[in-house]
């Protein structure tokens, strides 16, 4: 992204302030990301621990499903890896290769 | 109706803030602010205000707490002094970011080590990069009515930032005075009601304060404050004007006395009155001395001060602090970077005084115009840092 069109200091609101909620999905924390997470269809079994336990809500579930991880977001923890569960290992840590 | 009342400065600044009647007051006891917040906790238990008085365990919660309260939408206010205020450093920052118009009376002590309760500049004069304006009062009723007109500074929509309003520890705050004191009506109206900007427990609009902000915004975050605080120029004399109407004084950026032609002292805080009767003094003995006194030193009135001192012949500027490592002390600078940037070249001398509470007499100030004399007649100045009153 261009710095030439970010807002200028003139255009921001008062003292810092986000004026709007639920902005931080516009932030895409996903480029701190060393390794991503990826996900073996055949072995999971949509329990969701995943789900419950990523602290960016970057998995997405349609209909109690597992459907795809929100790699905008997703800063590649690895918690989902470590907590799907040891007999099913459906999701593997994968190095960002730049 | 006015009326006169024998006060000392922390109660007058109580008064003031009694007659402001805030939402939000968080209180932590250090000498010489203690009596202030004790006075003001008799107004909140006598039932004369309706502000919520929060006890908190250290000067970083009065702070926070402070903070807090003014994000959720409430007009807040605290008080301290020396290793309070520096206790609070780390939020004081974030007050003055988050652009809330808190006011803190600000009771000068010497910042330790060694350890000493009295008077000096050094707790608040540390602070003046953090973004606060900084009133200093010369005598009590100067401080009453400087905590008044902070409220309306602060919160004036050109500037919404906290305000610190300075008296000089024990002396000012200490010293029993007769105080003019307004009707609590005509401060309420004079102050007004407090219309915040996006209080946080607005649940309609729901706001974020103080998010993570990195190197893509963080320097168009700090460059409004800069436009604030040159708006507050304005607006503190704006404010001055419209107060006088008030109390009959009007206050302005700075004040000056018998300046026709002068060599001039430039100062800030209860020494000014001092300084005044050795004005007297000199000008008895035919020495054109002068005074220019400082009440905003945040902002700095740069323009307005170069233009005030422009026909001086020599000027010495006495500093209540020390820059350690600095070039003079820290009005000084001020000054000279002011006078440079207009052009002039006054010869202009740094006169360090009553460090943790060490008198200045009028012959400690005649001492510094003994000085400006020589350097007005040859203009040359031999030593540019100069110590008043202190033993060699």
């Amino acid at each position: 992204m261009s710095q030439a069109k970010e807002p200028g200091y003139k255009d921001l609101a008062i003292g810092g302030k986000i004026l709007e909620a639920g902005s931080s999905e516009k932030y895409e924390t996903g480029g701190w990301r060393t390794y991503y997470p990826v996900h073996d269809a055949e072995k999971c079994i949509h329990c969701l621990l995943c789900w419950i336990l990523c602290p960016d809500g970057a998995i997405i579930v349609e209909d109690g499903k597992w459907t795809g991880f929100d790699l905008k977001h997703c800063k590649g923890c690895g918690i989902c890896a470590e907590e799907c569960p040891p007999k099913v290992k459906a999701i593997t840590m994968m190095k960002e290769e730049k | 109706m006015a009326k006169t009342l024998a006060l000392t400065g922390n109660e007058a600044a109580a008064y003031a803030m009694m007659q402001i009647d805030p939402d939000v007051v968080a209180a932590y006891p250090i000498t010489p602010q203690t009596a202030l917040m004790q006075k003001f906790a008799d107004f909140v238990s006598d039932g004369d205000v309706d502000t919520e008085l929060i006890l908190v365990e250290s000067e970083h919660s009065a702070m926070s707490a402070t903070l807090g309260a003014s994000a959720g939408g409430a007009r807040a206010m605290t008080a301290t002094a020396a290793n309070g205020l520096a206790l609070m450093w780390e939020i004081v920052y974030i007050a003055a970011s988050n652009r809330l118009p808190i006011v803190m009376p600000v009771v000068n002590r010497a910042l330790s080590g060694p350890i000493n309760i009295l008077c000096d500049h050094s707790d608040s004069m540390g602070t003046r990069d953090s973004g606060w304006i900084q009133l200093y009062s010369e005598n009590a009723q100067e401080a009453y009515e400087n905590v008044i007109q902070a409220v309306r500074i602060a919160e004036h929509p050109d500037v919404f930032l906290p305000v610190m309003v300075t008296l000089d520890g024990f002396i000012i705050s200490h010293g029993m005075e007769d105080i003019t004191i307004l009707e609590k009506d005509e401060v309420r109206k004079f102050v007004g009601e407090y219309k915040p900007h996006y209080p946080l427990l607005n649940s309609d609009h729901p706001v974020t304060y103080g998010p993570i902000d990195f190197h893509d915004y963080y320097f168009e975050h700090k460059r409004p404050q800069v436009d604030a605080m040159d708006n507050a120029l304005g607006v503190i004399q704006e404010i001055g004007k419209e107060f006088a109407g008030l109390c009959g004084r009007e206050y302005g950026l700075f004040d000056t006395y018998r300046m026709e032609d002068a060599e001039c002292v430039t100062i800030l805080g209860s020494t000014a009155g001092t300084a005044r009767a050795a004005v007297d003094q000199m000008r008895e003995q035919g020495v054109k001395a002068g005074l220019l006194k400082l009440r905003a030193f945040r902002p700095f009135p740069a323009a307005e001060l170069a233009a005030a001192l422009k026909s001086a012949k020599a000027i010495a500027v006495l500093d209540r602090s020390i820059s350690f490592g600095g070039h003079g002390g820290p009005v000084f600078m001020e000054v000279c970077s002011a006078l440079y940037n207009a052009g002039l070249h006054i010869p202009v001398l740094s006169f360090i005084y009553g460090l943790g509470g060490r008198a200045a007499e009028i012959e400690n100030i005649v001492e510094a115009y003994d000085r400006l004399q020589g350097v007005a007649r040859t203009g040359k100045v031999d030593n540019l840092i100069n110590y008043l009153n202190l033993r060699e």
